[in-house]
């Protein structure tokens, strides 16, 4: 595989200072401040209507901000617009030009710079997002997958300090999507050039990106590598959205160890106070999270082969799903309803059927302490679809 | 995988039904086809068959094959032919020149008021061809608004030195005709035009502009190449009718503004030698359909979507 980048090209490090924007009454974006690290492949995540796409329009030009500053490697850029801004965008739609060959596509914004040979360097690229051989056909020709890498290559070609993606495999299926993402990360580590990818599929931004920033309601609501999201999020909407969490309202018994402890209904519970994001004070209240993935489940029965210093919640399995990989439980218990885990299909219980009394347990060091005074709902009913 | 196969349709047990659905299309194209029959193909046969008699309208036409007709009607009325092409291209371009930017404004920068504008463009409609054209020969009569606006600009002696105008006048001039003609057939152009331009993703625009297109590059690259199917549609619709023509020559020309329609009108309805004005027509329509191929060709509008 040839490389198209110029041996050393990095990408320019992004950064939004108080940028917001209000249409009307209306504000799709609350000031914001941002900084993407050059050469990093960062996601903006949320759901439609969050802003994300607005804050990546104003990056690249195409929406002037109401309030703030964008910079491209300490280059003041707010005021330029579009065409004079060295980034590059991927369309969610593609927007390919429909009159003009892949060729011609490909090759519109280098002849737009003025350049005269541009055969060489269109060919490197379209080898790269390997479509040599359909050069001369029509965009309306290609398939969906197709057209998104000649919107890739289109972009790409121009050498962006910053390439921006706009949920550019929403119009793809389940298995193209997934071959495009590691398309894209591959391309992303060929030409090493920063990448910021607008989502609002949590999967495919945890897949792709190596930090993500969680919208909501044009705010962003955590930042981090996906790992960190995932096992320490800060608020209940950031739980709810990436992936599913076991939020169980408790009260603080006690914050003078290490871990706090806690009471919910008449169970006791652990949680690492390094783990807590929240203040906790003695007879206030507190959520606790844990992952359906984190929790095991053991029958009454056998609840006394339960290790020591385990959180411990009884309760009755009230739905079972087998899934192939694993089997998802829904139990009530007293402490929290409609708790969800999902167990790996090793050895299956036979005894873990609905109806079935059982003993929930898990680490302490599994759990995260969220306010108890957010909505413990947010981000559970956001089923993502379209554009932010 | 082996499946039964299963058409979308419901078991077809009464092959009646099935073959009237089949002649349904057919069935409906009668209506057009009859009408196309009756007034466009046995009129054109009549025509063709007149234009090949010879005769008096004394003695009555015979069909004769005579093609010597077409010859002598073209060898006498050239100058008429040449004209008509003449005004009806300056026309034309005027109706491009004029019609583009207001297509392009309503259909891009109009917002709310696009219907409005749009009901404005075909407002002229609601009135008579004819009265919208005997009106211009008040706008443009001699001592009007219009005339001493533009002698006192200067603009008169500049169209006369280029043969447009007449001294102080502009009715009975070409430019009277090319006026009228521009001003009767500018909705045929913009119509067109805006439902070409209407259909362009604005998103194409903000991708040229994310490639480095300056605005007006993004106009000659983009926004124009595919507006082509309009700009084609609506020089078809505005030449064609123009070039045959003949109520603007009539009421805003003189006898030197003659058209080619003002010659077969009145070998028709005045001299009443009918063959050669039907060889006439038969030529203006060749040469019509000559030019609108070649037209089709050089612009290359079966490559656009």
């Amino acid at each position: 595989m040839t490389t198209t980048a110029p041996a050393g090209t990095s990408g320019t490090d992004v950064r939004l200072t108080g940028i917001s924007k209000t249409y009307g009454s209306f504000t799709a974006v609350h000031p914001l401040d941002l900084t993407v690290p050059a050469g990093s492949f960062f996601a903006l995540l949320g759901a439609s209507g969050c802003g994300k796409t607005t804050t990546l329009r104003m990056i690249a030009g195409l929406e002037e901000p109401s309030t703030g500053t964008v910079e491209l490697a300490g280059r003041n850029v707010t005021g330029l617009p579009a065409y004079k801004r060295p980034v590059n965008t991927v369309f969610q739609s593609y927007a390919l030009f429909p009159h003009l060959d892949i060729y011609e596509n490909v090759a519109f914004g280098l002849r737009r710079r003025g350049i005269k040979s541009v055969k060489k360097q269109v060919d490197e690229m379209l080898e790269l997002v390997q479509l040599g051989d359909l050069a001369r056909r029509r965009p309306q020709q290609l398939s969906g997958g197709q057209q998104q890498r000649v919107a890739v290559a289109r972009a790409l070609i121009n050498h962006p300090q910053v390439l921006l993606l706009d949920e550019p495999l929403g119009a793809l299926d389940l298995k193209l999507r997934r071959q495009m993402q590691l398309e894209l990360k591959r391309i992303q580590h060929e030409v090493g050039i920063t990448f910021i990818h607008v989502t609002h599929d949590q999967e495919e931004a945890m897949t792709m990106a190596d930090t993500v920033a969680v919208m909501n309601a044009g705010r962003i609501e955590q930042l981090g590598a996906p790992a960190d999201l995932y096992e320490t999020p800060r608020t209940t909407f950031v739980a709810n959205f990436l992936g599913t969490s076991n939020l169980i309202t408790a009260d603080v018994l006690d914050t003078s160890g290490d871990d706090i402890l806690l009471r919910a209904s008449h169970t006791k519970l652990a949680l690492p106070a390094t783990r807590c994001t929240a203040s906790a004070r003695t007879g206030e209240k507190l959520l606790v999270g844990i992952r359906p993935e984190k929790i095991t489940l053991t029958h009454a029965d056998d609840a006394g082969s339960v290790p020591d210093g385990r959180n411990r919640i009884t309760g009755r399995i009230t739905e079972s799903s087998f899934t192939g990989v694993s089997t998802q439980y829904l139990v009530d218990s007293p402490a929290a309803s409609g708790l969800s885990v999902y167990e790996q299909n090793i050895e299956r219980d036979s005894r873990l059927v609905p109806g079935a009394e059982v003993v929930l347990h898990w680490n302490p060091g599994h759990s995260f302490g969220l306010d108890a005074a957010q909505n413990i709902e947010a981000g559970t009913d956001v089923e993502a679809e379209g554009a932010g | 995988m082996t499946l039964t196969t299963t058409t979308g349709e419901p078991a077809v047990s009464d092959g009646a039904t099935a073959r009237r659905k089949k002649l349904v299309p057919y069935w409906l194209l009668i209506p057009g086809i009859l009408w196309l029959l009756v007034f466009f193909a046995a009129p054109l046969v009549y025509q063709a068959s007149t234009s090949l008699q010879t005769g008096s309208l004394e003695e009555g036409f015979k069909l004769t094959w005579h093609f010597g007709t077409y010859a002598d009607a073209l060898g006498e009325y050239y100058p008429q032919f040449l004209r008509s092409i003449g005004y009806a291209t300056a026309a034309t371009v005027l109706c491009l020149l004029l019609g583009y930017p207001l297509a392009y404004l309503i259909a891009f920068r109009a917002g709310r008021w696009r219907n409005l504008l749009m009901v404005l463009v075909i407002a002229p409609f609601f009135t008579s061809f004819l009265i919208r054209t005997l009106a211009w020969k008040t706008i443009l009569s001699d001592g009007g608004i219009v005339v001493s606006t533009l002698g006192s600009l200067h603009v008169l002696g500049l169209t006369d030195a280029l043969g447009l105008t007449e001294g102080h006048r502009v009715l009975a001039t070409p430019l009277a005709v090319v006026c009228g003609l521009t001003y009767n057939f500018l909705p045929f152009m913009i119509l067109p035009l805006y439902s070409s331009l209407e259909r362009i993703d604005s998103r194409l625009h903000e991708a040229a502009g994310d490639l480095y297109a300056r605005p007006l590059t993004t106009f000659r690259k983009v926004t124009f190449p595919l507006s082509m199917p309009g700009v084609v549609a609506g020089t078809l619709l505005t030449f064609i009718p123009a070039a045959g023509d003949y109520i603007n020559a009539e009421l805003l020309g003189s006898t030197d503004q003659k058209m080619i329609g003002n010659v077969i009108q009145s070998q028709f309805l005045r001299v009443l030698d009918y063959p050669t004005a039907a060889a006439l027509s038969f030529i203006l329509m060749a040469a019509i359909l000559a030019l609108v191929t070649l037209y089709i060709r050089k612009s290359g509008t079966e490559e656009l979507v």
